[in-house]
């Protein structure tokens, strides 16, 4: 036996083994500090206006009054139901890009339901339309998923392009719907009536979609968590030919997954038009189908974390369109910012995952 | 001029700006690096060129269009280069996912466009929309005494020389995907990164290189929307979701730049067809404007039930390259 000084490179790269709450907290309040301290550098650079007094007017936007409070909670939710509806697909390593045009379909059966069948009574209507929307998406969920099961079928770019299939769909629709004629908008869905409305609670009309989407977060976290269908899921997702070996019918696993993750994209978007707008556009799911892949993926997959990553998203959406109106920016100013957030926060989870060395150490190895 | 020479001539300007897009798909994809960022990258590269041109032209005396012509070219390149660095940054040195960054990228350069598109003048300190006239004249230009042939000039040669130039780096990326060494390595790197790497090809170098130069090549997708289609002037959001027909034709053309050729002329066309054939109901175009969606799912599907080994997108597409997890 002999030892050898081994001189290492400059610098490598080591996979942290242990798991420690505290530092991945830490290391992500560190990541969203840089990427604030960044923005401010480009809001003063650009318009020489204190960014301070910039953050100061997102925050009073994003919850300066209590209206504002419960709009931003209110869309926090929503997006966190997206997010919801991703997480089981994510799992599977099915890349579900499909989301937007999922809601998007799911709003449009909404919608149908409450133009076509006004004079239903409420319980009924409600029960109608939501679950006309769910189909949809479940529907929409599943056309990618049966290709992918049966014919391995790319399903990132088949779930992309099913998105502006769902968009166009919109549009041919809210011409024989448009409300007046020539106007090419729906307008408020019976407006006199509010029939198909989601009921105030508490007189809070912001209340009741917040607490369903609170409801399918418990149990989409049982779901993943404690159930044999959940477990499928992330046995699939880790390996196909595992779960062929397990005796797992993976076809069925993934149709299965993304009719649920359709499914839930298509009750956010019965939220959207039922509780929220009530109302049809192509704008309705306002890109949310694509923000939530961002919520789901930096949430880990894990609903408590990913409320926290859609709160913070919406909020920045939110604070940042009202400095557009009170500093006269625009408002697309919010984008920029939350790129750059996203972009360190992205990055952050290297520094989470693995811990760099410098040479300088040098390493005693013990040669046979 | 005939209906039908109008509609080839109006799809030939709706294809160009697909055709750089997809370009800098492919050479980004060949690399295995699936960059969802490139409708936030052609962005980029359509407002640097904007932005370029008009300080040029507000403080020069007297602008020269080839000079600002130029300049615009030079900042298109170099924004959306440095999008597509970004990207490579987070998802090669950082490991972060391909999926969700490039979403990232392409929120923040649509976003990035439509602020300084929206307000650019206005921090300039003018009033109203941005204007590059002059810049614009001189991609506009068309080619002398050839585009005065009457049907032939109209057809071909009635083009800015973008369109001339999506063309020409079409057929170099093909030579140099599939006939230079250096491409031939890249495809390697593409299809399995473990076995390049024990072949002595600098993995991370050439995903960079690639990912980057694809930016830049869809950055001039973005550049010639901005300043011969629109003629120099912005509207947020005008872009549309060009950027996202570009990763469609990619896989349209699986994955070969010379099927783009006609394919962006065929996407250019399925997108304005709806304008071109008589007696359509408002909502009959709407199901019209779904066509270049379609056809590319079609493609998809075709594409997966035959599993020709040439027709496949590169195999590590979309995975991660770390050497020490093998």
């Amino acid at each position: 036996m002999s030892t050898v000084s081994v001189k290492e490179p400059l610098m490598h790269i080591v996979k942290r083994d242990d798991n420690s709450l505290w530092r991945n907290v830490y290391i992500r309040v560190i990541a969203v500090v840089c990427s604030l301290i960044v923005c401010a550098f480009i809001i003063f650079g650009l318009t020489g206006m204190n960014p301070l007094a910039v953050y100061g007017g997102i925050w009073n936007g994003a919850v300066g009054t209590t209206r504002r409070m419960w709009v931003t909670f209110r869309d926090a939710a929503i997006l966190l139901c997206v997010g919801l509806a991703i997480t089981p697909a994510f799992k599977m390593r099915f890349w579900n890009i499909g989301a937007e045009g999922q809601v998007l379909v799911g709003a449009l059966a909404t919608a149908g339901m409450m133009i076509t069948f006004p004079q239903l009574p409420p319980a009924l209507l409600y029960t109608v339309s939501l679950l006309a929307g769910v189909m949809a998406g479940m529907i929409w969920g599943a056309i990618p998923a049966i290709f992918k099961a049966n014919w391995n079928t790319n399903e990132t770019l088949f779930t992309l392009m099913l998105n502006y299939i769902a968009m166009q769909l919109v549009t041919f629709c809210i011409i024989f719907w448009e409300n007046p004629k020539g106007s090419n908008s729906v307008g408020l869905i019976n407006k006199g009536t509010k029939e198909g409305w989601l009921p105030s609670i508490l007189d809070n009309g912001y209340i009741l979609p917040i607490i369903i989407v609170l409801v399918i977060a418990a149990l989409m976290f049982i779901y993943m968590r404690y159930s044999k269908q959940g477990y499928e899921i992330s046995v699939v997702g880790e390996s196909e030919n595992t779960a062929h070996y397990a005796g797992i019918n993976v076809k069925r696993v993934i149709i299965r997954t993304m009719m649920i993750s359709g499914g839930i994209a298509g009750l956010a978007g019965f939220l959207l038009v039922s509780g929220v707008g009530h109302t049809i556009s192509t704008s309705v799911a306002n890109n949310r189908g694509f923000t939530a892949i961002i919520v789901a993926w930096l949430g880990k997959l894990n609903p408590f974390f990913m409320l926290i990553v859609a709160f913070l998203l919406v909020f920045m959406e939110k604070g940042s369109s009202q400095i557009a109106t009170q500093f006269g920016l625009n408002e697309n100013a919010s984008e920029i910012m939350t790129g750059i957030i996203l972009f360190f926060v992205l990055g952050c989870e290297f520094f989470i995952n693995y811990r760099i060395e410098f040479r300088g150490k040098r390493h005693e190895e013990v040669k046979a | 001029m005939s209906i039908f020479l109008i509609f080839l001539q109006k799809a030939i300007t709706q294809g160009v700006a697909i055709l750089y897009g997809a370009n800098g798909e492919i050479m980004t994809q060949k690399s295995g690096n699936l960059n969802l960022g490139v409708p936030g990258m052609m962005y980029m590269g359509g407002i640097a060129g904007l932005i370029g041109a008009f300080f040029y032209e507000k403080y020069a005396a007297n602008p020269i269009p080839f000079v600002g012509m130029l300049i615009a070219i030079v900042c298109a390149l170099l924004c959306a280069a440095f999008g597509g660095l970004i990207y490579s940054v987070l998802t090669i040195t950082l490991r972060a996912n391909q999926n969700v960054t490039g979403l990232a990228l392409t929120t923040f350069g649509v976003g990035f466009g439509n602020f300084f598109g929206g307000s650019l003048s206005k921090l300039a300190g003018g009033v109203g929309q941005i204007s590059t006239i002059v810049t614009s004249s001189a991609f506009r230009a068309k080619i002398p005494f050839l585009s005065e042939i009457p049907i032939i000039g109209d057809l071909f040669f009635s083009y800015g020389f973008l369109t001339y130039f999506s063309l020409a780096l079409t057929i170099f990326l093909h030579w140099f995907l599939y006939k230079t060494r250096i491409g031939l390595n890249l495809r390697s790197v593409g299809e399995s990164a473990a076995t390049a790497d024990a072949a002595g090809i600098n993995v991370t170098r050439y995903k960079y290189l690639a990912t980057c130069a694809g930016g830049a090549i869809a950055g001039l997708g973005g550049l010639y929307f901005v300043m011969d289609y629109s003629t120099g002037t912005w509207m947020n959001n005008g872009f549309g979701d060009r950027g996202w027909l570009a990763i469609a034709l990619v896989i349209f053309a699986r994955w070969r730049p010379l099927n783009a050729i006609w394919g962006s002329l065929l996407f250019g066309g399925l997108y304005i067809l709806y304008l071109y054939i008589p007696g359509l109901e408002r909502s009959t175009q709407e199901i019209f404007k779904a066509l270049p969606y379609l056809v590319t799912i079609v493609v998809l599907v075709i594409t997966s039930l035959r599993k020709r080994r040439e027709d496949q997108p590169p195999a590590g597409l979309g995975l991660a390259y770390f050497r020490e997890e093998r």
